[in-house]
């Protein structure tokens, strides 16, 4: 095991299902056997503001949160706020998206504008991106709130981590009567 | 066992583990989730009080009876609860007594950003800061053990980013062998008059002493030697940072940061070069380290104000930056009231009729946002109703009608009772709305004294508001719809004109309430595009399931309602005058 750590960033709306995506992060990475780190802020994340949350592994892991400048990947659960969290990652980092628009209320109220082409943006400052229609392929599996999952299949496929750790994780955080629909989900995210 | 646990998972593992027989507990970002998960262990007695001071008084007696008890709770909370803190310092303990204190350095959820290590100094109690999760549950044990030992109550101070932050834990069996908790007498300890309380200073003064003796030899506090030219006087979250940033520094790491081993400091001081005190918030550490003539550098070069972070604290040591990415300026994400809201339609209302609206703390906070912008002061818990109570005192006749204070139910049996009393008692002729939505719901749906249940789930007594408020002495209470705009509007403009106190309670439920037929969603609305002419009212009341759809060329937009969103409150059928809006097809 090298003393490298990986800094992995979920961002999103409230409501969304990051902080679970991020817990089903941190049981894989501890039963890989590696010590691990989250953290996150959730005061305020069930009425529609910003969700980030800090997933660190390694053999050893200090601070919670990720140093400013050193993300590694970025998994974004919507556009806006995959953007606006950037700043976070290092260069050379991998983003991977859900291309979902949630606008926020200054965009509802007509008062500003939803930027455009964030994809494009993102992609052209980090060519190692993958944007994925989540909210479809969920749609496939079988549940449309399964996107987080389809989302942490392909985050998965970019991570050297056994595959029986991520079932194993999968298994434990995961109600028993969403399983099934989250395993396809899982596998299609694995594919992309 | 290893599991991986947050900061308060684990701190409610070593409650568990220490054997507790009492938990209270008021709910408050970050320390919620203390109590939430104390529940689960069915050997403890779990609570929700309903605030703080009642909390710890609840585990004092559980204390003086005998069996191990803690409280939880938010860094203003502990203002809540100083009263009995500072009193119990003198009585000391029966069984083992813990209070846990949450900070949130940034005040990512809260109103202020104190420092309650200073709590622990101004009460002369004990202090103990974890690192992490592992930590938190250690030191929640040997919080125990040190409150019985030294006849103290402890304080166990956490931060946002240990409370919310997950790391791996070793699980261990609960301890065996207590005491049984029994009746033990003994008046000239527990009765604080002052011929007693005379007697138990120089106690506590000699305790602090003693506690300061058993921090230099303790495993709480440890020297980790390793390059000599600079040494860290560190604690708590702080530690970890050092330790990302600063890998090759030698750490003075304080698990108990008051009182300070100034043996040890002295010790660690005479072996480094250069020495700093890397702590967040006040110079609490700094100060105290100065004062013993010990040269230190601190708040010169890392802020008082908000969190550290690893990026600070390379900036703090002219460290290089990692190169970041820049985007331009893009439009926020502040949280925002959920569709289908109770309080919607209040805010509106207050609005329309040019109310000033004093505040409390609580979801209805949000009613600050815009487009609302209905709420004009917020202090604390318990001011809204006693801060309009004082400024219609000041106030012309015409200028006293506007003002008008809201409260959440959960707010207003906090401390919100006792400013109504005061408000009926001295005849303030302001409004109260008491917007009921039957749960405590910023903090993520807590049950409390008004819904007619307990934390453990079972049914219980529901405080009758009405009843209540009459029983104070309002003559003026009335329960309206906040669904219904005209009757919301028509009760408020009444009691407003009004000179005398009056109590409007709303009575519909939260919409995130999961339990069954309390809150029972509408017909789900939606915008027919035909007659709908973009006047935007509908845009004025801020629902989240509204959107206003610019048209591309050059026409008018249209608001639109999504329908995964839409709980069918109806409050934006009322405000269109084109009834282009009605239940979907």
């Amino acid at each position: 095991m090298s003393d490298t750590i990986t800094n992995i960033l979920l961002v999103g709306v409230g409501g969304q299902g990051i902080l679970l995506a991020s817990e089903v992060l941190s049981e894989t990475f501890m039963q890989a056997g590696y010590d691990v780190k989250k953290s996150e802020i959730h005061g305020m994340s069930q009425r529609g503001g910003s969700v980030v949350s800090h997933v660190r592994y390694g053999r050893e892991v200090h601070s919670p949160i990720i140093p400013e400048g050193e993300g590694d990947i970025l998994f974004g659960f919507e556009i806006l706020e995959t953007y606006r969290s950037l700043p976070l990652m290092k260069n050379g980092g991998t983003v991977i998206a859900n291309d979902l628009r949630i606008p926020p209320p200054s965009v509802l109220l007509g008062q500003e504008t939803y930027p455009d082409d964030l994809p494009g943006k993102i992609a052209a400052m980090f060519p190692d991106s993958l944007l994925v229609d989540g909210q479809k392929l969920a749609a496939e599996a079988g549940n449309v709130r399964a996107a987080n999952t389809v989302l942490l299949g392909a985050v998965s496929k970019r991570l050297d981590i056994p595959d029986e750790c991520w079932i194993k994780a999968l298994e434990k955080m995961i109600p028993p009567k969403a399983l099934k629909v989250n395993h396809v989900a899982f596998q299609l995210g694995r594919s992309l | 066992m290893k599991e991986i646990l947050s900061g308060n998972e684990a701190i409610a593992r070593g409650a568990f583990e220490a054997g507790v027989k009492v938990a209270s507990a008021y709910p408050g970002t970050p320390s919620t989730e203390i109590l939430e998960t104390i529940v689960n262990y069915k050997e403890i007695d779990a609570s929700w009080a309903s605030n703080e001071k009642v909390a710890v008084e609840v585990a004092i007696g559980a204390s003086f009876g005998g069996g191990r008890a803690i409280a939880c709770m938010k860094h203003v909370g502990v203002n809540v609860a100083a009263d009995p803190l500072f009193t119990l310092s003198y009585t000391g303990v029966g069984g083992g007594f813990v209070l846990v204190v949450a900070d949130d350095p940034e005040m990512h959820s809260s109103q202020n950003e104190q420092d309650s290590r200073n709590y622990a100094k101004f009460a002369k109690v004990p202090m103990l800061e974890p690192s992490d999760s592992q930590e938190c549950k250690e030191f929640t044990r040997i919080a125990f053990e040190l409150s019985e030992q030294f006849d103290t109550p402890v304080m166990l101070r956490s931060c946002t980013r240990i409370s919310h932050g997950k790391s791996i834990v070793e699980l261990a069996e609960p301890v065996a062998g207590l005491p049984t908790p029994k009746l033990v007498k003994n008046p000239s300890k527990l009765v604080m008059l002052p011929g007693n309380a005379k007697i138990r200073h120089p106690f506590v003064e000699e305790r602090l002493v003693k506690l300061a003796e058993y921090g230099a030899t303790a495993t709480l506090n440890r020297i980790e030697m390793r390059d000599t030219e600079i040494g860290i006087i560190t604690a708590g979250v702080s530690y970890q940072y050092v330790r990302e940033v600063l890998p090759t520094a030698s750490v003075l790491k304080l698990g108990m940061v008051h009182p300070l081993p100034m043996a040890l400091i002295k010790e660690f001081a005479a072996k480094v070069k250069k020495l700093y005190v890397v702590e967040e918030l006040d110079p609490f550490i700094e100060e105290q380290v100065k004062a013993a003539g010990i040269a230190v550098i601190g708040k010169e070069i890392i802020s008082r104000c908000g969190e550290l972070t690893p990026g600070r604290l390379r900036k703090a040591f002219n460290l290089p930056d990692a190169s970041q990415t820049t985007v331009e300026k893009l439009p926020g994400r502040p949280p925002n009231m959920c569709p289908g809201c109770p309080h919607r339609g209040v805010f509106y209302s207050l609005s329309q009729l040019k109310a000033y609206v004093t505040g409390d703390i609580g979801c209805y906070t949000l009613g600050f946002m815009p487009p609302l912008n209905a709420m004009d002061t917020c202090v604390c818990m318990g001011a809204s109703i006693s801060s309009a109570s004082g400024m219609v005192r000041v106030l012309s006749p015409e200028e006293k009608k506007k003002v008008v204070a809201v409260i959440g139910d959960s707010t207003f049996l906090h401390t919100g009772i006792n400013s109504l009393m005061e408000m009926a008692y001295n005849q303030s002729p302001a409004t109260v709305v008491l917007l009921d939505n039957r749960i405590t719901a910023m903090t993520g749906r807590q049950d409390n004294p008004a819904s007619g249940w307990t934390l453990s789930g079972g049914e219980t007594n529901a405080v009758d508001l009405v009843q209540l408020c009459k029983a104070v002495g309002i003559r003026h209470v009335r329960v309206v719809d906040p669904l219904n705009l005209e009757e919301t509007r028509a009760a408020l403009n009444e009691e407003m004109e009004r000179p005398e106190p009056s109590v409007i309670i709303t009575n519909r439920p939260c919409v995130l309430v999961k339990r069954e037929g309390v809150f029972k969603k509408g017909l789900l609305l939606s915008i027919d595009q035909d007659h709908c002419t973009g006047c935007k009212a509908c845009l004025k009341i801020g629902c989240p399931a509204i959107e206003w759809q610019p048209a591309p060329d050059g026409k008018k937009g249209k608001a639109y309602i999504d329908p995964l969103l839409c709980n069918g409150c109806d409050v934006c059928r009322q405000l269109c005058k084109f009834n282009a809006i009605g239940s979907a097809k």
